[in-house]
């Protein structure tokens, strides 16, 4: 076990990997389809349906902002069937819920209980919980429990949570900022001062919710006999969030199993440390009882983390070329009522320091500052920060374009980072490690057919309807992060990943990696890598996730770092165990290892070896010969005769004497059995290039997505078919983002929304097939050359279809639209356009 | 849900003595009433399932089509004898919700639940329908009696609904992008006698309705040039996150246009709108 | 409470049901087959579609009790443990149509439907069947992509 590995020239295995067929780069069917097609799959509800544990439900506050004056549950806790009802009185001891990712000039944390203790701050926040017989036993006590409190006005929005005589949310923050984050580089006032195009926009990125099919879920076990504390819940993060949960109710963690079984989707929203996870652990310490909580889908809109909800400023200074010289952003996020879980960070670090996505801007400056609101707190959701960023500076690109009457694609070209000038170290901080935009977007605009595609829309708009080309690039940090860093920008969690691989006596491998799969396919892309390195058959690997007691070390899955960093720790610690499966292998046939052909699972000698080797063969000869003889004199027993001139051994014959270990090289111990603590030397970049095709139809404000081109960069490809799946999926999220998708809140703080009847989602009837492609340069930061693709397709999706619509209408006089782009607000920046130019309406119908 | 008793009455006569009874409602399809019963907008004492007792025939009469109450939405879009006299209403039945809905989902239950952006209810409006109870038969434009309410008494049932032949149809929603059923949705007809028919659904809170100025409008004749700038008035119009009253009000002028161009064209002239969808863009006039 | 009795997956069953249990519970809870799932409460989602007296009906909007007497097909009765995949089940696997698999099961049941009704339909008109079906992962290219090449595959079997 080590740190960081540094990689130079690809080692032998590589190579060996590099054939035809070999697991990497193999677009295999997963290994898990066909338990989960046959409906196998083992989700937190599915344990929850057969193993009748007690049913928690939680009261939640309708109210935005109130003064929590009194609880009463003694009705409650008398009802046939209950169990147990908590409060916030009965939590004493228990430690409130942690803030993951504290913003770096984040002074104060504001305490998060896991129960309102003397004020609620969003409505959904959770009150009192109940543990019952029966889900509707369990309801009925909810019913039965009066809360009294005192309505205060609350703070509706970002830009009112700052405003003079706004209502304080937390008494230890008056003006209910959270944070202000500022990065500044170069000579920002100067690049304004001499610029001959200064363009200032107020733009909105909206709040949504990832709404992933399986709501959050919690099944927890404890045995007050052993003190074990056996916890399965929906997680991303099975190791934080064990340490987590571990923290808050003061149980040591060598007595805490956490597992994460089978998990439908994430997306950021199972990355948080809930109060449902407090609550059913300790309900079941009090209660002797398993307890279990399901979410409801109405419950999910407000009692799990949003997503985005920015209001940005942004001004973009450029020459006449063409030439960005200068950005200035200031950008009010909305963390909502509580900082939680990663919430802060992501806006801070993750868009401050990523406005100027691919370009080279020398002058820059962002301000990123927190606001509470009284509202479900925000989190990470598919890109977390990045889609923010990118929107802002795709659009403000865009709007340079048009004022220059450029072409997007060419006013993107003359700004993008060369790959010659990689690696560049941006102003906002971080460096980009390497990469080839203009290529990349070439690639995306040849795939589109973009020439063609705008003399269509010529011959279209001839017609007086209303094409649109939108294109947008994306720059995303990804592969969070050396742990040192992750400790300086205020992450409480590790940064590093960590893999065991072990193989067993028949020559097959379970790799265990502190990642966890909520859709992305890790046991069969981890077990391509394994696979890879051993050149055994990919169903020869099983790959372990998602329980802490059978992996003990973990970080998790987020910022697309499961392949670029958990996978690289999977392949540092596979070539490892391949090295001693060389050496051994050698001992068995008298050759040096770098004089063994590996091929097809068998390891045979080279045809002619050299005089070195000639003399090495002899001295191991020696020796072996007078092994016998010495233990026969000590011991009295004959050693057997060894298996020396089978001329080939194959890597099951070597995994198998690393069990028995009676003929090991002198000096090596038995097993293989590696782990590896892959800590990357920093972050990295993946990138791509969305173009998208619409026609609005201005009587309606109905658009319609015609194509959907993605050529995205995200290095070395392990499965092509898991790596595409990530792209259909990231963009269907990014463009419901565009078009359809909003958590709205009321003037009261009131969530306006609480169904899939108010929150619209993409459905197959409204995307087109997505046309992929891929550039591949690798990174040199990590031994696989992975740079990750889990968010790409989402930070890009939203702008491109953002600048599709704003360009088919462009002829109109339509400027901006504010997100999403739904018909209606389509038809009314229609309208308002056309009042203000006073045009004909001409027959719209 | 709360808890209920539930019947499954061997009979039709028995199934209306208990509906008859306090706090009983009918179950047919459930794909309205479930729904709601399990949002907590329902709190029957007693459910009264109607499946099987209530005929799902279609047939031609003396001109016209005769739908029984219990055919489901699959049923009626799959009718080769529709499809063939009312093209217009199979499709606009295959295009009720989903494909899983509409094999459970009833004309009936549709018609007795009148939710506000219901489909059918527009069709009988703008066709004419005449709907047929257990007591007696009601005409289209008597049957909707405001919000989810039609003027069914305790106990009746639907079981049948005639709708004559027309010259022209045609049928033109656009879906709210949440919860997909109309945003709004206009169906026009031209009557056997030559009036026009103009029914809109998905704009009010009482449900669907004849928009009579429309009508006026397109009596000189059935095109959509007679609708020209025609919108309905915000007053009294639904709003909600994905339409405001200005925007439904302007909408009910488009489709209602788009509709009588539609009729004009080939069967089956119908044309639903998805916001992301290129379904339905070929179609401007 | 009253008793229902119902075939699932071939095999006779009878359970005790309340009043208001709806089929999906009585699925799950009731005879632990958990391969459907619930992903929404407004009929909309699509995870808890299941075949009675073989059509797609979305299990979540039915009571266990309007069952009665029904044949009812779910995901675990596509395959006899041991036995090969469906081909729609196969083609979902080959073309990479499930991610975190929650949608799944109502994907191949809707599918299956699909098919029975309009054999090879295209892929506008597979998207649009499918908007009882909502997938968060996938953005539905390879499900629409899979359901094509098992129609196919079930199609040329009855030729």
């Amino acid at each position: 076990m080590d740190g960081q590995s540094g990689h130079s020239s690809p080692p032998l295995s590589w190579r060996a990997d590099g054939r035809k067929g070999a697991a990497i780069g193999r677009p295999a069917p997963r290994l898990e389809d066909e338990r989960l097609l046959r409906g196998g799959g083992r989700y937190v509800s599915d344990l929850i349906a057969t193993s009748g544990p007690l049913r928690v439900k939680v009261l939640r506050s309708p109210h935005a902002h109130a003064r929590l004056l009194a609880v009463d549950a003694t009705e409650a806790r008398t009802l046939p069937g209950v169990a147990a009802v908590l409060t916030a009185g009965d939590l004493a001891g228990v430690g409130d819920l942690p803030c993951d990712w504290v913003a770096p000039g984040m002074d104060v944390v504001p305490l998060h209980p896991v129960l309102a203790r003397d004020r609620i701050r969003y409505a959904g926040e959770p009150v009192a919980a109940v543990a019952a017989e029966t889900a509707v036993a369990a309801e009925d006590a909810l019913a039965a429990i009066t809360v009294a409190c005192e309505k205060l006005p609350p703070v509706a929005d970002q830009e009112a949570a700052t405003g003079e005589g706004a209502p304080r949310l937390h008494d230890a923050v008056p003006d209910n900022i959270a944070f202000r984050f500022r990065r500044a580089g170069g000579d920002v006032a100067r690049a304004f001062a001499e610029a001959d195009v200064v363009i200032r926009r107020r733009l909105t990125n909206n709040r949504v919710t990832a709404a992933p099919l399986e709501g959050r879920a919690v099944l927890s076990d404890f045995d007050a006999g052993t003190g074990r504390l056996t916890h399965h819940t929906s997680s991303q993060l099975p190791h934080a969030h064990a340490r987590s949960l571990a923290e808050c109710l003061g149980l040591p963690l060598h007595k805490l199993r956490l597992v994460a079984p089978d998990i439908g989707g994430g997306f950021g929203a199972k990355l948080g440390f809930y109060a449902e996870d407090v609550i059913c652990a300790l309900l079941s310490m009090r209660t002797g009882r398993p307890c279990a909580w399901a979410e409801g889908r109405g419950e999910s809109f407000f009692a799990t983390t949003h997503g985005r909800d920015q209001i940005q400023y942004a001004e973009l200074a450029a020459r006449r070329d063409g030439r960005i010289t200068g950005l200035r952003t200031r950008i009010i996020a909305d963390i909502g009522a509580y900082a939680m879980g990663m919430g802060p960070g992501v806006p801070a670090i993750n868009t401050g320091t990523s406005t100027t996505g691919q370009y080279q801007i020398p002058n820059v400056e962002t301000e990123v500052i927190g606001v509470y609101t009284n509202r479900t707190p925000t989190g990470p959701y598919r890109g977390a920060g990045h889609p923010e960023a990118t929107f802002l500076i795709e659009r403000m690109v865009d709007e340079l374009a048009r004022e220059l009457a450029c072409d997007p694609a060419e006013v993107r070209r003359v700004n993008f980072v060369r790959s010659s000038d990689m690696p560049h170290k941006l102003p906002t901080g971080f460096t980009l490690d390497s990469g080839d935009y203009a290529a990349n977007m070439d690639a995306a605009l040849a795939l589109a057919g973009y020439a063609e595609l705008r003399q269509w829309q010529a011959r279209l708009r001839a017609e007086g309807r209303y094409p649109g080309v939108g294109l947008a690039t994306f720059s995303e940090g990804s592969g969070a992060a050396p742990s040192i860093a992750m400790g300086a920008i205020g992450f409480r969690r590790a940064g590093h990943e960590s893999a065991r691989v072990v193989v067993h006596a028949d020559g097959r491998a379970t790799v265990f990696c502190g990642t966890q799969s909520t859709g992305q396919g890790h046991t069969t892309s981890l077990a391509q890598i394994a696979a890879g390195v051993f050149g055994i058959a990919l169903d020869d690997v099983e790959v372990v996730e998602g329980d802490t007691q059978a992996v003990p070390f973990g970080t998790g899955t987020f910022n697309s770092r499961s392949i670029t960093i958990g996978g690289s720790a999977v392949y540092e610690a596979a070539r490892r165990v391949m090295d001693k499966v060389r050496k051994i292998a050698a001992w068995k046939l008298q050759r040096r290892t770098r004089d063994l052909i590996y091929e097809n699972g068998t390891f045979r000698p080279v045809a002619h070896p050299g005089a070195v080797v000639a003399i090495a063969h002899s001295v191991r000869k020696v020796a072996q010969k007078v092994l016998p003889v010495v233990f026969r004199r000590r011991s009295g027993f004959e050693l057997p005769a060894p298996q020396r001139d089978a001329g080939a051994v194959t890597f099951a014959d070597v995994a198998r004497e690393a069990h028995l270990g009676h003929d090991l090289p002198l000096g090596m111990a038995p097993g293989l059995d590696e782990t590896c603590f892959f800590d990357p030397k920093d972050i990295l970049f993946d990138y791509g290039a969305h173009v998208a095709v619409v026609e609005v139809d201005a009587g309606t404000g109905h658009v319609a997505l015609l194509r959907h081109v993605v050529v995205d960069d995200c290095g070395r490809i392990i499965n092509p078919l898991l790596a595409d799946g990530q792209v259909h999926g990231g963009a269907a999220q990014g463009i419901g983002q565009a078009l359809m998708e909003a958590v709205v809140h009321g003037s009261g703080g009131e969530p306006l929304v609480s169904s899939f009847s108010d929150y619209a989602m993409p459905h197959a009837t409204d995307l087109p097939a997505f046309e992929t492609g891929h550039t591949e340069i690798r990174t040199r930061m990590n031994p696989l050359g992975a740079r990750g693709v889990g968010e790409g397709a989402t930070i890009g999706a939203t702008p491109a279809v953002v600048n599709a619509v704003l360009d088919a209408l462009a002829p109109l006089g339509v400027t901006d639209i504010p997100l999403p782009m739904t018909p209606m607000r389509v038809w009314q920046a229609i309208k308002r356009a056309r009042d203000e130019q006073n045009l004909e309406r001409g027959d719209d119908a | 849900m709360r808890d209920f008793v539930y019947h499954r009455p061997a009979t039709l006569d028995e199934a209306r003595r208990l509906a008859f009874g306090e706090g009983a409602m009918l179950l047919a399809g459930g794909q309205t009433l479930l729904r709601d019963m399990k949002r907590g907008r329902h709190s029957p004492e007693s459910l009264v399932d109607v499946t099987g007792l209530v005929p799902g025939r279609i047939e031609s009469r003396d001109g016209a089509v005769v739908i029984g109450a219990g055919a489901t939405h699959a049923e009626v879009a799959g009718s080769a004898l529709l499809r063939e006299r009312l093209p217009v209403l199979a499709a606009l039945a295959g295009h009720i919700g989903d494909p899983a809905v509409r094999h459970r989902g009833t004309l009936g239950g549709a018609l007795a639940a009148n939710e506000p952006a219901g489909d059918y209810p527009s069709a009988c409006l703008a066709l004419g329908a005449t709907v047929h109870t257990t007591e007696r038969e009601v005409v289209a434009t008597e049957f909707f009696a405001g919000h989810c309410r039609t003027v069914l008494e305790p106990g009746e049932i639907v079981t049948a609904v005639t709708f004559p032949a027309v010259r022209q149809a045609a049928w033109v929603k656009f879906l709210n992008p949440a919860a997909r059923y109309a945003m709004v949705g206009v169906f026009a007809a031209l009557a056997a006698d030559g009036s026009p028919r103009v029914a809109v659904t998905g704009a009010r809170v009482d449900g669907a309705f004849r928009w009579r100025e429309a009508e006026a409008a397109l009596t000189a004749a059935f095109v959509a040039g007679g609708l020209r700038d025609i919108h309905l008035p915000p007053d009294g119009l639904l709003e909600d996150l994905f339409a405001d009253a200005a925007y439904r009000g302007h909408l009910a002028g488009v489709l209602a246009r788009r509709a009588v161009a539609l009729a004009a064209g080939p069967a089956p002239g119908v044309m639903v709108l998805s916001h992301g969808s290129r379904a339905g863009t070929d179609i401007r006039q | 409470m009253p008793e229902v009795s119902m075939t699932v997956n071939g095999r006779a069953v009878r359970g005790a049901v309340e009043w208001r249990a709806l089929l999906v519970d009585f699925l799950r809870e009731g005879l632990g087959l958990t391969g459907t799932h619930v992903g929404c409460d407004t009929t909309q989602c699509g995870a808890c579609i299941v075949h009675v007296n073989g059509l797609a009906v979305k299990s979540c909007t039915m009571l266990a009790l309007q069952c009665e007497g029904a044949a009812v097909t779910t995901i675990e009765g596509l395959a006899p443990p041991g036995a090969p995949l469906h081909p729609m089940q196969a083609a979902f696997r080959e073309c990479h149509a499930l991610q975190c698999g929650y949608c799944t099961s109502g994907m191949v049941m809707m599918a299956l439907d699909i098919v029975r009704r309009l054999g090879e339909p295209d892929e506008a008109t597979i998207r649009e069947e499918l908007k009882g079906n909502i997938c968060r992962c996938t953005g539905y290219h390879n499900i629409v992509r899979a359901i094509a090449a098992g129609a196919r595959v079930m199609t040329a079997g009855y030729k």
